[in-house]
């Protein structure tokens, strides 16, 4: 139960790494180039939506482990 | 600044809708522990804890007792997440729903409204059914069977849904009856429904109208009903300026078209327009439906496995049905690379097809489903701080810190829910873009 709890924080923490990444960084791109910003946005989006994806399968896992 | 403050008020009153619900629940339990108190008296309290075994307490098992439970977060948030078989509205106001179930061991087909369940159509205690049918019974609204081998009459008879250990057992004359799981596919996953993992098996189809399959078929209807309006005004208002709700929806659509649609399935984008919008607007009502706490919503259906999964393979068959020659040979024998590499790179790719449609299901059902358990939780504070009624200060307390939470919560949940739909769409654009896309080497 803890662990599971625990894990899920750790895998949390590596997402919100890799999106926190992912948006400095379309952040910076558009300040650079505010004209692409609808690209970049799309983008952003895109790459956060799968790099979340592994936060949460890893809740799922959680979930089923709980049962 | 006037809309704001009608905001701030329907959310005031959505909040408040959420913990009235709740402390219906609450109320309910509260009484029954009380009675619990009274009746039954030290001996066997202290076996309780230690042997779970059936048969151990027919005596704890009696109508209207309940063992000594604290306020449960975990099992309240799944039965608010999860699906049943009539609907509820307020207090023991329920809207009775058609069961349709398929009998695994003699092949009948039954067919009844929950009410038949129930000694009054529209109101049940608690959501339990008064009868048993079949062996069917409605555990907190819930259509569950009696399981087999424990000879349980076939007819209509007269029972009451008790609990024991925190599962749902039925009473009827002087014994316990377990209960299997209920018949959902995220049912069996994440609700065990009995004593060990065993009871997911069930001796019953569950193919009802249930209360997700009600908000589906609401939402399909206010769909309809939105788009042959806007079709129709735009045929009769040809070259005109847009009016009333097509002025909504049409800039929904153009970003649609201009951010997910073109730059990521490129010039054959039209074919797969009806796919994408359906599956955008699909989503983004139920997911907003879902929102609503109160009656026509609070059906939870984007936050159900087995819907996130049909509409992850459809995104699989229309993504493989129009996969081009380039699409296969690079899932098959990726081009430019040399041959000993193919041996591990073509099992991967292959694996791809279906994982991809894997996290499309578990990424909109996870993020609805956090989001509704995260909003659950607060309002739950009132009644862990509140000690289920017991400490009038601390359910204050509890409001206070949980109604600007759980509106705060509310407004993010808003955002995902138009996220969610959003990425659905961009994400299925984007692999029906690599299966049509030509590519050059």
């Amino acid at each position: 139960m803890k662990l599971t709890a625990l894990g899920l924080g750790v895998a949390a923490l590596a997402a919100g790494i890799g999106i926190g990444q992912i948006g400095g960084k379309a952040m910076e791109a558009i300040a650079r180039q505010p004209e692409a910003s609808d690209k970049i946005s799309s983008n952003m989006i895109l790459t956060a939506a799968l790099v979340e994806g592994t936060a949460l399968i890893a809740m799922i896992l959680g979930f089923l482990r709980e049962g | 600044m006037r809309r704001l403050i009608l905001g701030i008020a329907v959310s005031f009153g959505l909040t408040f809708g959420l913990a009235a619900q709740e402390s219906h629940d609450d109320h309910a339990h509260d009484h029954d522990t009380h009675a619990q108190e009274h009746s039954t008296e030290a001996p066997d309290d202290h076996a309780h804890g230690e042997s779970h075994a059936e048969g151990d307490h027919h005596d704890a098992c009696s109508c209207g007792h309940h063992e000594e439970e604290e306020y449960n977060v975990t099992n309240t948030a799944y039965h608010h997440i999860g699906d049943a078989n009539a609907f509820h509205v307020v207090g023991d106001l329920y809207i009775p729903l058609p069961c349709i179930v398929y009998d695994n061991i003699d092949g009948s087909l039954d067919v009844f409204m929950s009410s038949k369940l129930s000694k009054h159509t529209f109101s049940m205690h608690h959501g339990n059914s008064d009868y048993a049918y079949n062996g069917y019974v409605l555990a907190h609204g819930v259509l569950k069977r009696v399981k087999q081998g424990q000879d349980f009459p076939t007819d209509k008879v007269e029972v009451c849904i008790t609990e024991v250990d925190h599962h749902p057992v039925v009473y009827y004359e002087g014994n316990c009856y377990e209960l299997e799981g209920e018949s959902t596919l995220d049912g069996g996953v994440f609700d065990t429904g009995g004593f060990d993992i065993a009871s997911t098996t069930t001796s019953f189809m569950d193919f009802s109208v249930s209360k997700k399959v009600l908000s589906m078929i609401l939402v399909f209807f206010l769909m309809l009903w939105i788009f042959l309006g806007i079709a129709k005004s735009y045929k009769t208002r040809r070259g005109m300026a847009p009016k009333g709700i097509q002025s909504l929806i049409e800039p929904i659509i153009t970003m649609i078209v201009s951010d997910v649609a073109i730059p990521f399935i490129g010039k054959k984008y039209e074919r797969f327009m009806p796919f994408l919008l359906s599956l955008f607007f699909f989503i983004l009502g139920l997911n907003l439906l879902g929102q609503i706490p109160i009656f026509p919503g609070s059906g939870n259906v984007t936050g159900n496995l087995g819907f996130t999964l049909v509409l992850a393979v459809f995104t699989f068959i229309v993504v493989n049905i129009n996969g081009n020659k380039d699409y296969w040979k690079h899932v098959f024998a990726m081009p430019g690379v040399p041959k000993w590499v193919l041996v591990i790179l073509t099992p991967v790719e292959i694996l791809g097809l279906f994982i991809k449609p894997f996290t499309l299901m578990l990424r909109l059902f996870a993020n609805i489903t956090a989001g509704h358990i995260v909003i659950i939780s607060f309002v739950s504070l009132i009644f862990i701080l509140g000690e289920s009624g017991a400490n009038i200060g601390g359910a204050g307390a509890g409001i206070g810190a949980s109604i600007p939470l759980t509106m705060f919560m509310m407004a993010i949940e808003l955002l995902v829910a138009f996220l969610q739909a959003f990425v659905f769409t961009l994400l299925t654009a984007s692999y029906i873009g690599a299966a049509v896309q030509d590519h050059h080497h």
